[in-house]
């Protein structure tokens, strides 16, 4: 009974945030953004466009399936989807080297990773599996206190629209600049895997008992 | 019950000479397709040719950009087109390879030398129930074999065909071809799992573990020819080596040798080939991922993997084996030939056909080694599989890797240094091939058996 009372308290509480939040952030970001906006420019949809939403879209949409699907290896799916659309994003950054890295370290390193550590458990179809400490009230408090800020950043920053270049490649800067300004930052990563792979070995290595 | 007339069977003579033409000509036709689409979908000559048939400005022509972009999809559907023809192709080849190799008669019934035999299984295997197992996940089963489509399709992108013959000449062409084939790994891991059955999962966790390893030693020796041509772009490694034997990149650098073999190994073991195959190992897990597949989707599968090995042939060939490069033609030779105008001239188009026909007999020279491979060297342990990549791979990987970081330098000073290693391997290389060739003769006399090259 007491659960029941707390999770109605903690949906009336939550819809009531984030109604307030929209109409807060609705008059205090929203309408003077579309204010600023010059009025009659005209936006060319090509068939790029076209693209962009659609790869936007099932960013949003693998994004979506990750955090609401019942079963965890749709969310891997899900997951599969967000990185793909993440690495066409880059494509249309013009960063072509970028957006081969994200396919190759995310699809092929960390999504396979994922998907052999998600066989490997037998709960797979248990939902309640997934932080199930926190549940509705956590994530719409997490919401709350997140979504503003994400919000007015994407809304008040004057966002800059550059044309790229048509062939600016981008792997020969990429590698003079890890090898020159950011070379002290690019070793200490390289110390995080290290730390990584010993941390993995001492986790599976097992004692061999001499009997 | 009327019995339908029976057709007179075809001559043998007329039979051999159907097979002959079918088999020339559908091939022939996909290079010539590819041949003249993949120089006629680029910008510029889009351009031109819009400028000279439809007689219109192409700035403000209308249909400019719908042309181009029809022009790459149809261009996208020939190279489709052909992944699955030149597959097919590979199973009559390697069944006849395997079956000489075997002494068994092979593929005999459907055209001259079976040679029909590709289309009759794919029709098969179409008309086939496409049968999901009751316990199965119904929606992941039915999606896993699109993604090994994808990952497949997609390296066509990056493929070279000829000097301009590219669909794409990515700036990032290597690292991005070796970066789709993670999406044939999520298929097979997706079929695995929702099989819902022990042998496909057997066989989905061993493919990813073998394919996941062998990508650091491939991947390792990939940065050999890198190194050597300072491009990621598949043409730029391809116009960084000449065109003799002596002149590729796997003579040239000692180092690039080892990571030659060490390449062509790992990507045996990424292809799932013999002596890799454990995930499909049919003594011990059925058919491994495929085991509940029937129809058209297992029809997929094999697709993809007799596909792969045109695949594989064309980048070891691209990476060390000097690529399109004709004997005594430069990039000079080819823009003479171009000529000034935005439409490049006949003797043009002649010089990326011959460009062409060097690349796909070096791609099918390693296809052919492939198979060769399979049918003699007999499937390896699980341990042993991982001993070799952990082992020996990874190390000698690196070793060439360093060592071809300090020859780079030392070619820089002094340019001699690559001609003569390019002298000394190619010396090498012809030596060991002739001893080869006489064991190979003897071991045969001693058997009391003779060389026979008629019973095809």
């Amino acid at each position: 009974m007491t659960q029941t009372t707390g999770k109605i308290l903690g949906w009336i509480l939550g819809t009531a945030l984030a109604t307030g939040f929209v109409v807060v952030m609705g008059q205090l970001a929203i309408v003077p953004a579309m204010k600023a906006m010059p009025p009659g420019e005209t936006t060319a949809t090509g068939l790029a466009e076209v693209l962009f939403y659609v790869i936007a879209g099932l960013t949003i949409a693998g994004a979506a399936g990750v955090a609401l699907s019942r079963n965890i290896l749709y969310s891997a799916i899900g997951l599969l989807a967000a990185l793909l659309g993440a690495g066409a994003l880059y494509v249309f950054l013009a960063a072509d080297f970028l957006a081969v890295a994200q396919l190759l370290v995310y699809i092929g390193g960390v999504l396979v990773l994922v998907l052999f550590a998600v066989m490997l458990t037998n709960r797979i179809t248990e939902i309640t599996v997934s932080n199930a400490s926190l549940g509705l009230w956590g994530g719409a408090m997490l919401f709350v206190a997140v979504a503003p800020v994400l919000l007015a950043v994407a809304l008040v920053t004057p966002w800059e629209t550059i044309t790229p270049a048509a062939a600016a490649y981008t792997t020969e800067t990429i590698g003079d600049g890890l090898l020159t300004r950011w070379l002290l930052p690019f070793e200490i990563a390289s110390m995080v895997l290290l730390a990584t792979l010993v941390g993995a070995v001492v986790i599976a290595r097992k004692e061999i008992k001499a009997d | 019950m009327a019995t339908t007339p029976k057709r007179p069977p075809l001559s043998p003579r007329a039979v051999v000479l159907i097979t002959l033409i079918v088999g020339v000509a559908l091939p022939g036709a996909l290079f010539a397709l590819i041949l003249v689409l993949s120089a006629a979908t680029k910008p510029l000559v889009v351009e031109a040719l819009i400028r000279k048939f439809a007689e219109v400005d192409p700035a403000t022509w209308p249909y400019t950009t719908l042309v181009s972009w029809g022009s790459v999809v149809v261009l996208a559907l020939i190279l489709l087109t052909f992944g699955a023809v030149i597959s097919g192709m590979t199973v009559w080849w390697e069944m006849r390879v395997s079956a000489r190799m075997q002494s068994r008669i092979g593929y005999n019934r459907a055209g001259a030398a079976g040679f029909f035999q590709w289309i009759a299984d794919a029709v098969k295997l179409l008309f086939k129930e496409d049968l999901i197992p009751a316990e199965a996940d119904r929606m992941l089963f039915r999606v896993a074999p699109y993604f090994v489509m994808t990952g497949f399709a997609l390296t066509f992108v990056a493929l070279p065909f000829g000097e301009s013959l590219i669909a794409a000449d990515l700036n990032v062409g290597i690292f991005y071809l070796v970066s789709v084939t993670a999406l044939v790994v999520v298929g097979i891991l997706l079929a695995g799992w929702s099989s819902n059955s022990k042998w496909a999962l057997f066989g989905g966790m061993r493919s990813a573990a073998q394919v996941v390893s062998y990508e650091i030693p491939a991947g390792l020796a990939t940065m050999v020819p890198i190194l050597m041509a300072g491009t990621l772009s598949m043409q730029g490694i391809v116009r960084a080596q000449g065109a003799w034997p002596w002149q590729w990149f796997v003579f040239t650098n000692p180092a690039a040798t080892v990571a030659f073999a060490v390449f062509f190994i790992a990507q045996l073991a990424e292809g799932n080939r013999t002596p890799f195959d454990l995930p499909e190992a049919e003594s011990e897990l059925v058919a491994g991922y495929l085991s509940e597949y029937s129809g058209f989707r297992f029809a997929i599968y094999f697709l993809v993997e007799f596909g792969n090995l045109w695949v594989m042939g064309a980048i070891a060939a691209t990476l060390f084996l000097g690529g399109w490069q004709i004997p005594g033609v430069g990039p000079e030779v080819y823009a003479a030939a171009k000529g000034a105008g935005a439409l490049p001239a006949p003797g043009w188009w002649g010089l990326q056909a011959l460009s062409m026909v060097v690349m796909v007999v070096k791609t099918l020279v390693v296809l052919n080694l492939i198979v060769w491979v399979r049918w003699t060297l007999p499937r390896i342990r699980i341990d042993q599989m991982m001993t070799l990549c952990w082992k020996y791979l990874v190390p000698v990987a690196f070793v060439t890797f360093v060592f071809t970081l300090l020859w780079q330098v030392l070619v820089a000073r002094q340019p001699a240094l690559s001609t003569i290693s390019g002298w000394v391997m190619f010396a090498g290389f012809v030596v060991v091939t002739l001893l080869f060739a006489r064991q190979t003769r003897a071991n045969i006399a001693a058997a009391g058996d003779h060389v026979d090259m008629t019973n095809w």
